[in-house]
């Protein structure tokens, strides 16, 4: 009666493969209250971010579950996601494909900083000898407190590990896209993190309420009652905003390095 | 009636996902049922009744070994989900030891584990994670993504096949992507004559009757001895 059957996906020897990405489409389902939502459908391609903006409670965590879970039109809003243009094929799991960069702050694993780096290069078929440095260059050119090879992960700070997770998802992970929930002030440059994780040519989604951010994502949608309800893409004149925005994220980042320092604030600094 | 084994280690979220899943059935009007063993006592199939309003047993293993007490009462667990006439029926597995796994031969089986048990736990959990279709990951939440990725790695060391599932066991997400996986798995028409996936220890010894004083005048029937020195230094 029974006969031995075995589910589930083959895969490539130990380490899997990958699959390359191109554009990420989002098909649109219902808010809230069950109407359609006003943007059908949006679509973004590797190298770009698409920036999720809209009050507390406006639906931006479940845009976000839905790219992780590969909707198919069985989650609550109904949307469904397309890879490439195509219902992804193993659409049991997103592991491997979309990486995410939590509100986490710290590791749960212990051991050296170059041991993990290592580790997770070597579950990537990552063997060569500069990786660490790598990582770690980017590691500290986010965050002002240097990490080392010979740092242990449990005694970091806060802003030294998400600075640690950042470069890691940048230089390491193989996902192709990668889900961000709100990249803090944490202790690190927010703005050159969002940099580095799209020169990696990954596709991007930031669900995020700072402006700076989100005007350097160049697209964003703005959710409203559970429903993506006006898609934007960063005009002329907001690239002038963004540049003032900048000068005053710049002033209150040198105020706080000035004021943890033990120094006065000055008319001058300002 | 679709059959699913459900195994895993200690608080990994057996319960929680089993919990997630048959909210989505029911929502569909899929009717579920659970059998939870376990050793010495619980309380899930009192939450199953009752927060989720479906038909739950237990099966308490007490004084026998609960890989041996899972295994004998297999047809009588599922002559009580026949009666039901339910649809879906989870077979959860706790305090069975990691030498065994309770999955069967052409019954679709899950193991649950955490992210949070160390990237060598995969390593150390046996055939009851080597020999699942279904390896759903829980608390993915607590950890960065690449421990998330180095644990995955890990899990495909020792199983290469599995479909593994993230799953976050208080918001439910990942729950769709599992249910997906049940389209695809077929009605079990019986359980006897069926064969565990992997073999259960041999027992019969002197504590298996219940013996408890520790010596070699209490030992009796099948007893293996550790190994201090290699077996060359041996007279």
């Amino acid at each position: 009666m029974c006969t031995p059957q075995r589910i589930g996906p083959p895969t490539e020897g130990f380490r899997e493969t990958v699959p390359a990405m191109a554009t990420l489409t989002i098909l649109s389902g219902t808010g809230k209250s069950g109407e359609p939502e006003a943007i059908s459908r949006l679509a973004i391609n590797a190298g770009e971010c698409l920036a999720v903006v809209g009050p507390t409670g406006s639906g931006k965590s479940e845009l976000l579950s839905d790219i992780e879970q590969l909707a198919c039109g069985d989650t609550l809003s109904g949307r469904k996601i397309l890879l490439d243009g195509k219902v992804p094929e193993n659409h049991w799991s997103s592991g491997g494909i979309v990486a995410q960069l939590s509100q986490k702050t710290g590791f749960i694993m212990d051991g050296t900083v170059e041991d993990f780096i290592r580790l997770h290069g070597r579950s990537k078929g990552l063997e060569r000898p500069d990786l660490v440095e790598e990582v770690l260059h980017m590691t500290n050119s986010l965050c002002g407190e240097p990490v080392l090879p010979e740092s242990r992960l449990q005694v970091l700070s806060g802003g030294q590990s998400r600075a640690l997770m950042i470069a890691d998802i940048a230089c390491i992970s193989d996902a192709p896209l990668v889900l961000i929930d709100e990249i803090e002030n944490a202790g690190i440059d927010k703005l050159q993190a969002l940099a580095a994780l799209t020169a990696s040519s990954k596709l991007i989604v930031l669900s995020t309420h700072d402006p700076i951010l989100t005007l350097m994502a160049r697209k964003r949608v703005v959710m409203k009652q559970g429903a993506m309800s006006t898609l934007r893409e960063t005009t002329a004149e907001e690239g002038h905003c963004l540049e003032r925005l900048r000068a005053v994220d710049a002033v209150l980042f040198r105020s706080r390095d000035l004021l943890r320092n033990g120094q006065s604030l000055t008319d001058g600094v300002l | 009636m679709k059959i699913i084994t459900v195994a895993g280690t200690p608080c990994a979220g057996k319960t929680s996902v089993i919990a997630h899943l048959v909210r989505l059935f029911k929502s569909e009007g899929v009717e579920a049922a659970v059998a939870k063993f376990d050793a010495l006592a619980t309380g899930d199939d009192a939450f199953y009744r009752k927060e989720l309003g479906i038909p739950a047993i237990k099966g308490l293993s007490d004084y026998v070994c609960p890989d041996h007490y899972y295994v004998s009462n297999l047809e009588e667990v599922y002559a009580w989900g026949k009666e039901l006439k339910t649809d879906l029926l989870f077979i959860e597995t706790a305090g069975l030891c990691f030498r065994c796994a309770p999955h069967i031969e052409g019954v679709p089986a899950i193991t649950v584990i955490d992210n949070l048990g160390g990237v060598d736990a995969p390593e150390k959990m046996g055939p009851a994670l080597s020999l699942a279709d279904v390896i759903v990951v829980t608390k993915s939440d607590m950890v960065s993504q690449a421990e998330k990725e180095v644990f995955r790695y890990k899990v495909r060391l020792v199983n290469s096949t599995a479909a593994i599932v993230q799953f976050n066991g208080l918001t439910g997400t990942g729950a769709v992507m599992l249910k997906r996986l049940f389209e695809a798995w077929q009605d079990v028409a019986g359980i006897s004559e069926a064969a565990l996936r992997y073999s259960m220890p041999a027992s019969i010894c002197s504590y298996c009757t219940g013996e408890m004083r520790i010596g070699k005048p209490y030992q009796s029937g099948n007893v293996k001895k550790i190994q201090l020195r290699p077996e060359s230094e041996r007279t």
